[in-house]
């Protein structure tokens, strides 16, 4: 045996490759640990209801921005018609709310599993496409969807299939869990349920389809060669982005009482997929930068007195710094500027004053 | 043993690989041939990515082409590809349990990559990211990828291209160990005169899709249709 492929077994042993996490890797649980405990239990007590709301959207959106980031950062398909899928998750867990007395967590389940069947049906002839043409088509049917759902409305507590009685007055409004009635718990319930996607997603991207994912967005022939049933995959990962958007929608349903359709324009799709690549589609944190920009940003404008259609322009410029400078988002470059930042300062801090070395 | 019986390919009006008819044995192949001659073809063929106009290719008693392109390694057909596709999104570890977790497999996960990786003798941590790798270095991930678990065919698609001479020989190594290590029957696609003569007994040779010449490495490269093939006729 050659020395460096004695060299090679030595280093490869399986102690080390128990993967032991790293001192940074430590850090990084633990900021997130703080982080997640500091959103969960003081962030309720330190805001006003109107932003407790808005947090509860940050969490609802988070979910949908993780779902796309999924699509476009680890498999590589763009998809515009994320907010016909929320719908279609909001639609059905409020149908369900209204129709059972099941518990919420079940109805979350149950909505995201029927918005999985739905994205899988959408999803099955759009996988023969790429690009441009996949988001193309993605649009369409996200048009469609919408159109659809303005004819047969939201369920309003009517009878029937569909649930809707026509009626504007006395409206019931969509329930939510015995345990989080108000709004600061349910934005803790929003939290934990984003958590539960977040852990999900996690799960799938350190193990065997996130590797199949990875070779499918670098190379698809390199893919096949390994053995991985491509479409298989890529199917995969549709149904998981829509099954978390299914159980975001349902968790919006709870958040916002009452659903119509005009809350889910077509075009917010467009939106979503632009706040999703500034937050960044290759780290899970980029979701929340970009639950963040699609929801905090706006509340935060509105409550200044600016209107929040300055953000289109915004966004622009943002997407359009992504794609020339940050391909990895925010939740990539921020850290890094500061870390650069840092090492300029205790540089500076270090580095002896001309004058005093000269005396 | 790879048995492959009137092989055509056509891209529209240009044949790609026309009647072509060879057989491997057993050990490491070679299959040269100057550019343009179907070498890449042939194993695009193989891999399942492209579909012969006519023709059979049997290996180890098989219909290798009524079988889907990831269902191949799955029965243990592996390749590595003329451009280097080592994933760079994975670490070392992870590019090999990839396509250990899809195709046939031998032992425990950890065990067969692991032993893989030092087949290959590549001198980097398996738990570093791909994408901190020279050259070299990902061209060996390349072939720990195809040799971990229990391979039948290895295709290797000039794994050399690009690689100092060092390196040249090292990977020479390896892959003439191929054979004995895995089982596999190996076939090596590569312009490397010296690095096929080192690796390969039996050698095929292919010009304008065409197969030319076919037997002991030695016999075929001394050949005056193989040598008028290469240099051209004064």
């Amino acid at each position: 045996m050659s020395g460096t492929v004695r060299a090679t077994l030595e280093r490869a042993s399986p102690a080390r490759i128990a993967r032991r996490p790293s001192r940074s890797q430590l850090i990084k649980a633990s900021i997130t640990t703080v982080l997640l405990l500091f959103a969960f239990f003081a962030l309720p007590e330190l805001l006003s209801l109107y932003y407790i709301d808005t947090m509860t959207q940050v969490a609802v959106y988070s979910m949908v921005t993780l779902a796309l980031g999924l699509l476009v950062g680890r498999v590589g398909l763009v998809s515009l018609g994320q907010v016909a899928v929320l719908a279609i998750g909001a639609w059905s867990a409020a149908r369900l709310l209204f129709a059972t007395t099941q518990p919420y967590p079940l109805i979350l389940l149950e909505a995201g599993l029927i918005t999985m069947v739905a994205g899988v049906v959408i999803g099955l002839p759009a996988l023969r496409l790429r690009g441009l043409y996949l988001a193309l088509i993605t649009l369409m049917l996200a048009g469609g969807i919408t159109v659809v759902l303005a004819t047969v409305n939201f369920p309003n507590g009517g009878h029937g299939f569909l649930g809707y009685n026509g009626s504007l007055l006395h409206i019931p409004p969509i329930r939510r869990p015995s345990i989080a009635a108000s709004d600061p718990a349910y934005y803790r319930f929003s939290v934990i349920i984003a958590i539960l996607m977040f852990v999900l997603v996690l799960a799938h991207i350190k193990t065997k389809p996130g590797r199949a994912w990875a070779a499918i967005r670098q190379s698809e022939p390199a893919a096949l060669a390994a053995g991985i049933n491509v479409w298989f995959y890529k199917l995969w990962a549709f149904a998981l982005a829509s099954f978390i958007t299914g159980v975001a929608g349902g968790v919006l349903a709870g958040a916002v009482h009452y659903l119509y359709s005009i809350g889910f324009p077509t075009q917010d799709s467009i939106t979503l997929l632009a706040v999703t690549l500034m937050g960044g589609v290759f780290s899970l944190w980029g979701a929340v930068v970009a639950g963040f920009l699609y929801q905090f940003l706006p509340a935060l404008l509105n409550n200044w007195g600016v209107s929040a259609d300055w953000l289109i322009i915004l966004f622009g410029l943002g997407v359009l710094q992504v794609l020339t400078t940050a391909p990895a988002g925010l939740a990539d470059q921020v850290p890094r500027d500061l870390a650069r930042l840092g090492r300029f300062l205790r540089g500076k801090a270090r580095r002896p004053s001309p004058s005093r070395g000269a005396s | 043993m790879i048995e492959v019986g009137g092989l055509t390919v056509r891209f529209g009006g240009v044949t790609s690989l026309d009647d072509m008819s060879l057989t491997f044995e057993q050990g490491t192949c070679g299959l040269i041939g100057p550019n343009g001659a179907g070498k890449t073809t042939f194993f695009n063929v193989l891999s399942g990515f492209v579909r012969p106009a006519a023709g059979s290719v049997r290996a180890f008693g098989v219909d290798l082409l009524s079988m889907a392109h990831f269902r191949r390694a799955r029965w243990g057909l592996r390749r590595t590809f003329q451009t280097e596709q080592a994933i760079e999104e994975l670490s070392v570890f992870d590019n090999v349990a990839m396509v250990h977790e899809h195709s046939r497999q031998g032992g425990s996960r950890r065990g067969d990559v692991l032993d893989a990786i030092a087949f290959a003798g590549l001198d980097a941590d398996p738990e570093a990211s791909v994408r901190t790798l020279g050259a070299g270095q990902r061209r060996l991930v390349e072939v720990a990828r195809a040799v971990v678990g229990r391979p039948r065919l290895v295709l290797l698609d000039e794994p050399a291209a690009g690689l100092p001479d060092e390196e040249t020989s090292h990977l020479a190594e390896v892959i003439r160990r191929i054979p004995e290590h895995t089982g596999a029957l190996a076939i090596l696609v590569d312009h490397d005169m010296s690095l096929v003569s080192a690796c390969c007994t039996t050698t095929a040779v292919l010009d304008f899709g065409k197969l030319i010449a076919s037997g002991p490495t030695a016999t075929v490269l001394r050949d005056d249709a193989v040598i008028r093939a290469y240099l051209g006729v004064a």
